[in-house]
């Protein structure tokens, strides 16, 4: 096929401009950088479940494109995956493996297991060794309990009862390591996880904003968003900008009206044979 | 040098009171030189969904006719226009599946959704969705955008407000790109009407 009709594709990669794009970059133009989520993010095992926690900073180069992006995705009612990397293939690959689920859910009729979405999670990075630069942390409660996972970009998994991945997992590690104990009760759960979130955001230049919280138990989860706020913006000019009309200097001005939906009067009398 | 800044290009979205603003620079260079000086780079996809492409040129046009081919079977399938949010996720989708070879293009999508609501996002060039509430940038003049809007967004502007702030946004801000610049085109879109104006910049 050489792209003459454009019908949509059947899905997977399309690598129809990689031949372009080499040649660009022998010609010496720089591939662009993508936006990554420097990041930090954790989860720990508590007594009833699984705490999940993550801050809201997207980052392009050293420029922070999002200050309150949402790092902590839905895969399942029960499951859900924290991501690191880079933003595209944290949202694609969590967004596949999510549907993947469903349907799961669809065919077998029963609430879908964590170790399910970590198999479909590591085949397919596996598959693409490690191009898809995706490292999750992975949550959930199913009928055989809690479970907490971290996924690799290049595959390989780990079963902990507490995890840290990004930029910031040294900081928050260090918190976890001198506090975690097991059989953590909920709010003790959910603190420690904020102060290891905070001590990403606070430490690690990758990570910042605000502190996302998800906590998961048998039958049901919280996705406790912008649970806490350590960075307000707190240097606004009270009074802002203001500009008088017309201080902008115009060349040409066009205005086109929308056209206005009619409104179909009922009950007018009905038509005649 | 990279290859976002072979064209060059400026492009911001902001939201006002049940109002957008999607704007541009009109500059097309090659390198330092400048062919063109009045580049559109803000298309329309329906009458309420507006898409703004910045990076390389030739990805932005060749993108903008699939996504209004993709636009136009919907349009024939399901009998309606798309809803933002939708578009969003059908152009995520596009730039994602060139995971490996990329588009050269970093949308900005505006559009009024349900009610009338407005709505913005944008994306890098392999589709990372970034959605905000109040305005969004792109292109080679991002950086300075980036901190002319930071300070000069307002929340609920009017139509006319929400005019000059995205207008002086952008000028003030490709006045310190050199790739970028050579006057704005500014489209504001309300509920009833677009009103479309090319603004006066410097030349250099």
């Amino acid at each position: 096929m050489t792209g003459s009709m454009d019908l949509p594709a059947k899905g997977g990669f399309s690598f129809e401009l990689c031949r372009r794009n080499d040649m660009l970059e022998k010609k010496g133009l720089k591939l662009p950088g993508f936006r990554k989520t420097g990041t930090t993010i954790v989860g720990l095992v508590f007594q009833d479940g699984v705490v999940l926690g993550a801050d809201t900073r997207a980052t392009e180069g050293p420029i922070v494109a999002d200050k309150n992006c949402e790092k902590i995705h839905f895969m399942a009612p029960n499951i859900y995956c924290c991501g690191a990397g880079t933003a595209a293939d944290t949202e694609a690959v969590t967004d596949m493996v999510s549907s993947q689920l469903q349907l799961h859910r669809y065919a077998t009729g029963r609430e879908s297991r964590v170790v399910t979405a970590l198999t479909l999670l590591k085949s397919h990075l596996f598959r693409y060794q490690g191009h898809v630069s995706a490292a999750l942390v992975l949550g959930g409660v199913d009928c055989t309990g809690p479970h907490l996972h971290t996924v690799y970009p290049h595959g390989s998994t780990d079963t902990l009862p507490f995890a840290t991945m990004g930029s910031g997992s040294l900081a928050a590690m260090s918190v976890f390591e001198s506090k975690y104990k097991e059989g953590l009760t909920r709010e003790e759960g959910i603190q420690l996880v904020a102060e290891a979130i905070c001590a990403g955001i606070f430490n690690d230049l990758g990570s910042g904003s605000n502190v996302d919280v998800c906590v998961i138990t048998k039958g049901k989860t919280e996705y406790l968003r912008n649970h806490q706020l350590p960075n307000p913006r707190t240097y606004v000019s009270s009074k802002g900008y203001s500009f008088t009309k017309g201080q902008t200097e115009v060349l040409s001005t066009k205005i086109t009206q929308l056209k206005q939906t009619a409104e179909v009067a009922e009950g007018g009398d009905a038509m005649e044979e | 040098m990279s290859i976002f800044e072979y064209n060059g290009s400026a492009v911001v979205a902001m939201v006002g009171k049940n109002c957008f603003a999607i704007a541009s620079d009109r500059r097309l260079g090659v390198q330092l030189q400048t062919i063109a000086t009045d580049f559109q780079r803000v298309f329309k996809v329906h009458d309420k969904l507006y898409v703004g492409l910045s990076g390389l040129a030739t990805d932005a046009q060749t993108l903008y006719q699939r996504l209004v081919f993709r636009h136009k079977l919907y349009q024939l399938r399901e009998e309606r226009d798309m809803k933002p949010e939708t578009f969003a996720s059908l152009v995520s989708a596009l730039l994602y599946e060139k995971r490996f070879g990329p588009y050269f293009c970093q949308p900005i999508i505006a559009g009024l959704g349900d009610n009338n609501e407005p709505f913005i996002c944008t994306m890098d060039c392999i589709g990372a969705k970034e959605l905000a509430k109040d305005f969004v940038v792109s292109g080679t003049a991002s950086e300075s955008l980036y901190g002319a809007c930071e300070s000069m967004y307002k929340p609920n502007m009017e139509p006319e407000e929400l005019f000059e702030t995205v207008s002086q946004a952008l000028m003030a801000s490709v006045d310190r790109d050199c790739l970028s610049g050579w006057g704005g085109y500014v489209l504001i879109v309300t509920p009833t009407e677009v009103q479309e104006r090319v603004v006066k910049g410097r030349m250099d």
